[in-house]
Parts: structure tokens; sequence; C-alpha cells
């Protein structure tokens, strides 16, 4: 993605009341929006609001309601006028416009999609998806035939002369998208455009939203309350409460690093190994041994770092060649081989942004750390079992009672996301790295620690797995169980 | 403390004649106006022979009610009655009066209805004003009325549009008022202008309860042909009152069913109109 910057948004604040100016002066004191609100029963739904939205990005503005997170939304087109501060759409400043600047921008740059549709009852599809053009007095025939191509363009072709009460929910969501796409709009306001759907179109509609932004290239601002929708489309994430942003970041950053209590309560009910990727819970891969060197250097390195494997590496960009057990290379000293004849050439490789739930299958059947390379083949970091389980085990230890939403849990209900073998195979994972803690471990770090990590928080991805699963799993769930339960017992 | 009697009524009476002395010909044009509206729609209901206007009423109701053959054969079968009483040259009449009173009441009611739903001062004028007209006794405004227009269709087309125009004001205003939130807000974000987002948003979205108003208008127009024939105005009022005075039951009631008989065809097929 390009980093041009398409929208900046800086120090917008929203007053609801009568006086904001004597808000803002009791901001600046540093009073708080509850004493605020004593003092002068007016409400702050902005405070401060700064990020800037890049090109092409979907960019999800998440919080629970009264977040402010529709508020910042409707500022971004005036649909509310903020107090004060800018917003900068292509570097012009959205808010000095004047109405009829203001309406341009809205016909050409910025297109909306509303939460419960507002479709116009009385008009058609087709003339619902036109009206954006029919207001700008475009003739009527090129307007229809850009409208069925926006109708088309979401799935709905040939229900252009339905009446809109003839249409499901997730139908009238897709005619909601088309009338916003047939302007052709730079900018895409979504507001909980998803929330009113059931959980399995809205599931359908976050694909196929994914797949349009592939095909249209638009800037998408998304707004929702719904943590695992944030997460499965955004490409950032910007984390309101109380009007102000807590965190911006990618799904990875609010999820590994969250900026404060707030945020990480509020991602603890988050199935990580959905959002993770390899190159989040991947190890600095050291030491490496060059191809070209002696088994010496190599039985050094391992000595000095007290590993009993080393990955061999050829060239300044760190190309993998394979992986070398301290057996194999007293071996070659004896015989006088090169590495690359006694390293073992065949170890698993996962790309940097296989997702985690992909990645605990491959590292259960592997009997070495996966090694994450990117596609010119360097090696970028190698994957051990307890790291894997640490990078869950986070979720497990603040428990599925807080999560802030009811949403999350709900989505898990519908069956659609639920990755069915995962909880037996992080089970197998664990029995194994007790079974197994002698022989092959990792090539890096201490050996040791990964039985350690195995063990430490062993239980905790059990105990998690126990609390996330919805009563209506259960049963599917215990088909599978057996084996691995009986070897955790 | 003794206050002293507030002279209301005695106010009330110079600022009539006060109008009625400077603004006379302005009234008296304004009466020829209003009068050649009613008479000229009369005329115009009257070219045709019953028969073909019966066919032609009856017609507008088989469309208006999307083919509906029932409503159709009423609207026949109610007129047939009329014509066949021989109250066909008063019935039209009253339906010229009580058309051109609507039609009047709702090139006024509606703006005003829509205006007072946008702009919340005018509003607060409006409300009180709406009351008055509805709970003041229609009798008291026939005297101003009758001062100001002379005796006739006129006078009575003033106070049939005072007594109507209440719902034709407030449906709009409640129609306009309870449009969506999100469908105005679709019609700011896609930059329609106000004008657009009245046309093309409010007033269609609002049309039903509209329509209620103009339904509810019509209906009031036609309950004050009585009253409104007490000052002079022409047609099946006339004969009731005509009726009641000579005690004669038979011409009363046949003059009060062909009253009903209009009421309901206008009711149902202006109800068909509204959109659902």
């Amino acid at each position: 993605m390009n980093k041009n910057i398409k929208l900046e948004v800086r120090n917008i604040t929203k007053i609801f009341g009568k006086d904001p100016q004597k808000v803002i002066s009791l901001l600046n004191k540093g009073l708080s929006k509850n004493e605020i609100f004593e003092k002068t029963k007016q409400t702050i739904g902005l405070n401060n609001v700064n990020f800037e939205v890049y090109d092409g990005e979907i960019f999800v503005i998440m919080g629970l309601s009264g977040s402010g997170k529709s508020t910042l939304l409707r500022c971004l087109n005036r649909l509310i006028e903020p107090t004060g501060g800018d917003i900068l759409i292509d570097g012009k400043n959205i808010t000095d416009m004047d109405p009829q600047e203001l309406r341009s921008a809205r016909r050409n740059k910025i297109g909306m999609v509303f939460q419960n549709f507002a479709l116009l009852p009385h008009r058609s599809v087709l003339d619902n998806v036109a009206y954006g053009l029919e207001i700008q007095g475009i003739p009527k025939e090129e307007r229809y035939s850009q409208a069925l191509e926006a109708i088309e363009t979401v799935g709905l072709k040939g229900h252009e002369h339905s009446r809109i009460t003839q249409l499901s929910g997730g139908m009238k969501q897709r005619v909601g998208l088309a009338r916003a796409l047939a302007n052709d709009p730079d900018i895409l306001l979504m507001d909980e455009a998803f929330s009113a759907l059931d959980p399995l179109i809205r599931g359908d509609m976050q694909d196929e939203l994914l797949a349009l932004e592939d095909r249209v290239q638009k800037t998408i601002i998304f707004v929702s309350h719904d943590l695992d929708e944030a997460l499965k489309i955004g490409d950032r994430i910007a984390l309101m409460k109380d009007g102000e942003v807590v965190q911006i970041g990618t799904p990875e950053e609010i999820l590994t690093e969250p900026a404060d209590s707030y945020v990480s309560k509020f991602v603890a009910g988050v199935d990580r190994s959905k959002i993770l990727v390899a190159e989040s819970v991947m190890k600095r891969p050291e030491p490496l041994v060059p191809i070209n060197s002696g088994p010496r250097v190599a039985i050094q390195l391992m000595k000095d770092h007290g590993i009993s494997s080393i990955y061999v590496v050829e060239g300044k960009n760190r190309r993998l060649k394979g992986i070398l057990m301290i057996g194999d290379a007293l071996e070659a000293l004896k015989t006088g081989k090169s590495l690359e004849a006694v390293m073992i050439p065949d170890i698993p490789r996962v790309a940097p942004d296989l997702p985690l739930n992909e990645v605990i299958p491959l590292i259960a059947e592997s009997q070495y750390p996966l090694a994450v390379v990117n596609d010119s083949g360097k090696l970028l970091g190698i994957i051990v079992r307890g790291s894997v389980l640490g990078a869950l085990a986070i979720s497990g230890e603040i428990g599925q009672d807080e999560i802030p939403d009811g949403k999350a849990s709900e989505e898990r209900d519908s069956g659609e996301n639920i990755p069915e073998e995962k909880p037996p195979e992080k089970m197998v994972l664990i029995g194994k790295n007790e079974g197994e803690a002698g022989p092959p471990p990792a090539g890096s770090g201490s050996p040791g620690s990964i039985i350690n990590n195995g063990i430490d928080s062993g239980p905790v991805p059990v105990e998690a797995e126990a609390k996330n699963e919805a009563p209506a799993k259960a049963p599917a769930r215990s088909d599978a169980m057996p084996g691995p339960e009986v070897k955790t017992c | 403390m003794l206050i002293p009697r507030l002279p209301i009524g005695d106010t009330v009476e110079f600022a009539v004649d006060w109008i009625e002395g400077n603004f006379g010909t302005f009234l008296d044009l304004t009466s020829d106006k209003l009068d050649f509206l009613i008479s000229g729609l009369k005329d115009a209901l009257l070219f045709l022979p019953p028969e073909l206007f019966i066919l032609g009423i009856s017609l507008f109701a088989y469309f208006a009610g999307k083919r509906n053959i029932k409503l159709a054969a009423g609207t026949a079968f109610g007129f047939f009655l009329i014509h066949n009483m021989g109250l066909w040259v008063l019935s039209i009449e009253t339906l010229a009066l009580v058309l051109s009173s609507a039609l009047l009441t709702l090139l006024i009611g509606i703006p005003v209805g829509i205006l007072s739903a946008k702009n919340d001062v005018l509003y607060h004028v409006v409300k009180p004003s709406l009351d008055l007209m509805q709970t003041m006794p229609s009798f008291v405004y026939l005297i101003p009325a009758l001062i100001f227009f002379g005796l006739g269709n006129v006078p009575g087309m003033i106070a049939t549009v005072v007594f109507a125009m209440p719902p034709a004001i407030r449906l709009t205003n409640l129609g306009i008022k309870q449009v969506p939130k999100e469908l105005i807000e679709v019609a700011d974000a896609f930059g329609s202008t106000g004008w657009q987002k009245l046309a093309k948003v409010e007033l269609p979205v609002a049309l039903p309860t509209i329509m209620a108003g103009v339904n509810q208008c019509i209906m009031l127009s036609l309950s004050m042909v009585v009253i409104a024939a007490m000052i002079g105005a022409r047609g099946l009022g006339y004969q009731v009152l005509f009726g009641i005075q000579r005690v004669d039951i038979s011409m009363g009631f046949e003059a009060g069913l062909a009253i009903v008989i209009i009421a309901v065809v206008l009711d149902r097929i202006t109800q068909k109109l509204s959109p659902r």
C-alpha cells in the first residue's frame, strides 16, 4: 500500500451544548469529561482527535456505543459540524468549505453507507443507487448505466427494478453500498454498515468488502463496535473511548502492544490465532552459520549459545539453506565433510504473513522449529512452539468474562469463523512438548525455554479454550477431543 | 384592586372594522377571484351531462383504487342515486365549493406545514393559531367572513378554509418531521440541495401522512357545507337548511344523504390515492 495521506484529521473537537467555547476552556484547564458535564451540562462528543488515513486503506474506527465513533465519522463529511479542528481531504480543508464547495465534495469525493441502510422506500433499487447521480443533474440514461454498473459490482444484478421492501437485509446493504459506489467517490464512509445484519450475512459482507476493496481501491473509513470485524477488515484501527482516540495501529499492534489497560481489556476476548501471523511470534534466528564455513565454526557457535542445532544460511541476505544438528556437525568434523553435505536441507518454511491458526498445525507436525522466510528465501526468523503458545496465552490470562462487547461472542456462536481443529491441536502440541522434551528442539535460543514455555503456558490455553467454548459447540468438539485430552491429563 | 374589564371583544370588532375600512377594495377583489374559481369549477363540472360525469368519476375511482371494481361500482351507484333524487345541480355546486375550498386550504396548509417543520419559531407561532382555529366555534368567524366578503359562496369558502386548515398543516408538519433522520443524512451526505432534499426525499417519504391530511381536509370541508349555507353558500347545505326551516323531513334527509354519498366517495378515492 502506498502511504499517501488521503485524509487528515487534526484536533477535531465536538461539544454538544449551547456554549462550546466554555467547555473548551475548561478542557484546556484539564477538567475531566464528567466534571465538565456536572458544571455546564454539556457533553464532549470528541476531544482533540488526530489521525491520518492513507490512500487505499481500510481504516476502522472502533469503540463501544457512546465512544464518539459515529460522531467522528459524521464530522468527516460535516453531517455533524465539528466545534473545532481541521479535516483535510487531499490537502483541502473540509471545515472551511462554503455550502457549495461542501456539496461538491460530498457529491464527488465522499460516499457514505449507513447502519440501517437508509434506502429511500419510494424508489426502486435502480433509482436508489442512481440518487447521488440524479441530484448532480446527470441525464437519465447515463446515470442508469452508471448505477447498473454499481449494482453489478455489489452482486445485485437482476434486482435493479425490485422494490426496497422486497429485499433482505443483506441485499439492502448491498444497495446502500452500490449507491455510495455509483458516485465513484475516493473515500467511503461506512457507519456500522454491517451491524444490522445477522452474523452469517455479516461475515459474507465483510469478505465481499475486502474483495471489493481489492478491485476498486477506495479509501474506506469503517465504524464498528465489533472487534472481530475491525480486526478482520481493518488495515489499521483507531480505538476510541469517551471521545478520544486511545490507540491507532494495525490489528496486530493493537493485540500485541495494547497502549493501556483499556485496550488490553478490550482485545481480551479475541481469538488471537486468527489475527496474529507468523511474523509476530517469530524469534530472531541467532546464531546463524554461513554455509561456506567449516564444521568447527558451527560447533563453536552451538557451544557458545548452548544449543544443539543451528540454521545454515548463504550470503549476505541470509538465504536459508538448512539446519545443522550438533551430532552431524561432529560427524562432519571427523570425516571432513562440508556443512552442506551434513545439514538437513528439507525443513519446514512458512511465509511471514501466514496466520497463526495455520502455523499451529505445521509446528505440531514438525520436528524442528519453523523457519520464517520471505519470497526471496531470506530467513527472517524462527518460530518455536513456546512463542506460539506464549502469544496465544495472553488472551487466556485475561479471561472471557471481560470482553467489553457482546458482539464478539455472538460472532463466535455463529460458527462460521471458528477454526474447529484448533483446540485439539493446541493440546497435541502441549502433549508433545511434554513427551518429547529431549531430542529435537530448537536450533536457536535455549532449547530448554521451549519446554518451559510449553509447560508453563500449557494450562492457560487449555483453560482459555474451555472458556471460549460456546455451549452449542461442545458436542462437535468432544468428538475430536478424546485423544489429546487424555494426553494432557 | 379592581382590574378593569379588558375590551377584548371590542378590540376584535374594531380590528375587523378597520380591516374592512382600509382593505375593502382588496377584499372585494379577492372575493371576486374566489367566486370566479368556485363558479368556474361548478360550470366545468356541470358542462358534462350527469351520465357522462358518473361514468367519468367511476372510471377515476376504478383506476385510483388500482382497478378496484367495487369502489367504481359504489361510486356509480351513489352518484346515480343523487341524480335520481333530483339533486344533481345542488350536489355539483357543493362539490365545486368543497373542492375549491380544499384546494385553497392545501395551497396554504402544505407549504405552512413544511415551513413550520423546518422552522421552530414559525412552528411556535403556528401551533397556537391552529389550536384557536380548531376550537373556536365556527359560527364566530362566520360573522367577520360575512363582513369581509359579503353574502354568498366566498365567505362560506373562507369559513371552510379556516375550519379545514389545521389538519392539513398539522399532518404535513408531522409527516416532514417523521422522515427518518438517516434519510435526511443520506440526502445531505450525497450533496443534495435544500430543494432536492425536500422534493426527492422528504416529501415522498412524508406523502402518506400528507395524504391523510388531504383526506381530512376534504372531509372537514364537506362537514362545513351546512354551516356555510347559513351565510349564503349554495348547494346541498342550503337545501338542508331549507328543510330544517320548513320542517320538511323528506327534503332534509335526501340532501343530507347526498352529502354523505359525496363524502364517502371522496374519502375512499383520496385514501386510495395515498401510497402505502
